[in-house]
């Protein structure tokens, strides 16, 4: 996942410093948290082709309500079909059926290939609508709106610690390299490399438990009972409940092409 | 490891999230107020490990680590893994949405059983002995994750399975990675904190 993140940019945004991101951006980002949800699941249930161009067109057109640079977020989301090219590629050859071509004593089946097209469709669409409705969000509101859908308390104070503490740690984690590597580390196929990035693991995680405990007793002192202070409220427009509506009739329409559709 | 959206059959996705949600709620009921600093800050530090590349001949390979999450945090792991692929799914664009709940399970369970496994045993004896359970149980970790992977795609299509077999083998020289890596970490823990695995904060 590294090479998702050049060394200067930010894992996480951080809080107050978010752009703005159009019409998406206004939303309640409860609303977009849901919207994310059931696209995703009436994308899945989708079964023919059009449906899912439909779907994936949906999500783009998303993308363009966001003005989300299309560029960065698209290579995102492409970054996602290098990892799974392999079993694309593989699909048509491995599932039987009317042949297309041969290779090397493979045949490749049109019905391997609508696979790998159907997954593909599916899960950029998928990926793409939820990085430009719930991505966009601060790290920190998605969690205050997660609480607000009811998510357990207890997932939500955990999820706000990793978001805390991801950049934190990821500072160290620098640290420690650019240590190593002014002491001459060069990292090999070796059993010195994996030994010293065994240790560099242990050193982050000695360190991770010894700054828990700091982060503890410094929340004890400040008489933390385990409820949210939550800042502002997030209240439902007009213009939401439009939007929602739009949305929902869209997403009833890719079922009513994949019913339509012979 | 991410499966993504759309590649598998509804069952699978199902079952796995239902199963994934058990996992959370049990994992949940472990975390006091005193514990969720100490998990949280070990999610995140999961999550930072899973950015470094490990080189491998001409290639690399990014850490998972689940095994070491699971012997440090018991079925609290199963919350604190969720977590990283959510945040890795929303702002990486990494694995998919509806296969949350599988991706959680593949990657927990074995963590969870590693830890059930041999998280007594690290404690125990000389710190190179700690080191080599702990070894063995980041590679089960990753065995089982590779295996539950395979299984998910295998149980959803035939058409994947040979794909599915080819991850599996594929994986072997990350088991083998994962599992000195891991084997280290204890060590080092062992010698630098030797309460952390004694005690247990995953208790």
């Amino acid at each position: 996942m590294a090479h998702a993140l050049r060394p200067s940019e930010k894992t996480l945004a951080e809080a107050g410093a978010a752009p703005e991101y159009g019409t998406v951006g206004q939303l309640d980002p409860r609303l977009r948290i849901v919207m994310a949800g059931v696209f995703g699941i009436v994308t899945v249930a989708l079964t023919t082709l059009p449906a899912m161009a439909a779907a994936l067109a949906m999500a783009v057109g998303l993308m363009a309500l966001s003005k989300l640079p299309p560029g960065p977020t698209l290579r995102r989301m492409a970054m996602m079909d290098g990892f799974i090219l392999f079993m694309l590629v593989m699909l048509p050859f491995t599932v039987p059926g009317d042949a297309i071509f041969s290779l090397w004593g493979l045949t490749a089946s049109w019905q391997g290939l609508r696979q790998a097209t159907e997954i593909a469709l599916t899960a950029n669409a998928v990926i793409l609508a939820l990085m430009v409705l719930v991505g966009t969000l601060e790290p920190v509101t998605l969690g205050h709106a997660l609480h607000r859908l009811h998510c357990p308390e207890r997932l939500v104070h955990l999820l706000m610690f990793t978001i805390r503490y991801i950049e934190v740690l990821r500072h160290e984690y620098l640290r420690l390299r650019a240590a190593m590597k002014v002491r001459g580390f060069r990292p090999g196929t070796n059993w010195h490399t994996y030994r010293s990035f065994g240790y560099l693991v242990g050193m982050m995680l000695v360190r991770a438990i010894e700054r828990s405990e700091r982060i503890l007793s410094a929340m004890r002192c400040r008489g933390f009972s385990g409820r949210f202070p939550l800042l502002g409220d997030f209240a439902l427009t007009a213009r939401d409940r439009r939007v929602a509506v739009v949305f929902c009739g869209l997403c009833t329409a890719l079922l009513g092409v994949d019913l339509a559709w012979p | 490891m991410h499966i993504v959206d759309g590649a598998l059959s509804n069952p699978v996705v199902i079952g796995g999230a239902v199963a994934a949600a058990g996992g959370i709620a049990l994992g949940l009921k472990t975390l006091d107020l005193d514990r969720i600093p100490t998990a949280g800050v070990l999610s995140a530090s999961f999550f930072v490990a899973s950015l470094i590349h490990v080189p491998i001949g001409p290639s690399s390979v990014h850490l998972i680590l689940n095994g070491l999450a699971g012997l440090l945090l018991g079925w609290a792991a199963f919350p604190a893994l969720f977590v990283g692929l959510l945040l890795q799914a929303v702002f990486f664009g990494f694995g998919g949405l509806t296969v949350l709940g599988v991706n959680t399970l593949n990657i927990a369970l074995p963590a969870v059983l590693a830890w059930l496994l041999f998280g007594r045993l690290i404690g125990r004896g000389t710190p190179v002995q700690g080191a080599v359970w702990g070894g063995l149980g980041g590679a089960f970790a990753i065995a089982g994750t590779t295996a539950m992977v395979a299984a998910a795609l295998a149980l959803s299509g035939e058409g994947f399975l040979p794909a599915a077999k080819l991850v599996f083998f594929a994986h072997i020289p990350v088991m083998a990675i994962e599992a000195v890596l891991t084997g280290f970490a204890v060590l080092l823990a062992r010698k630098v904190k030797p309460e952390l695995f004694v005690r247990g904060i995953a208790a």
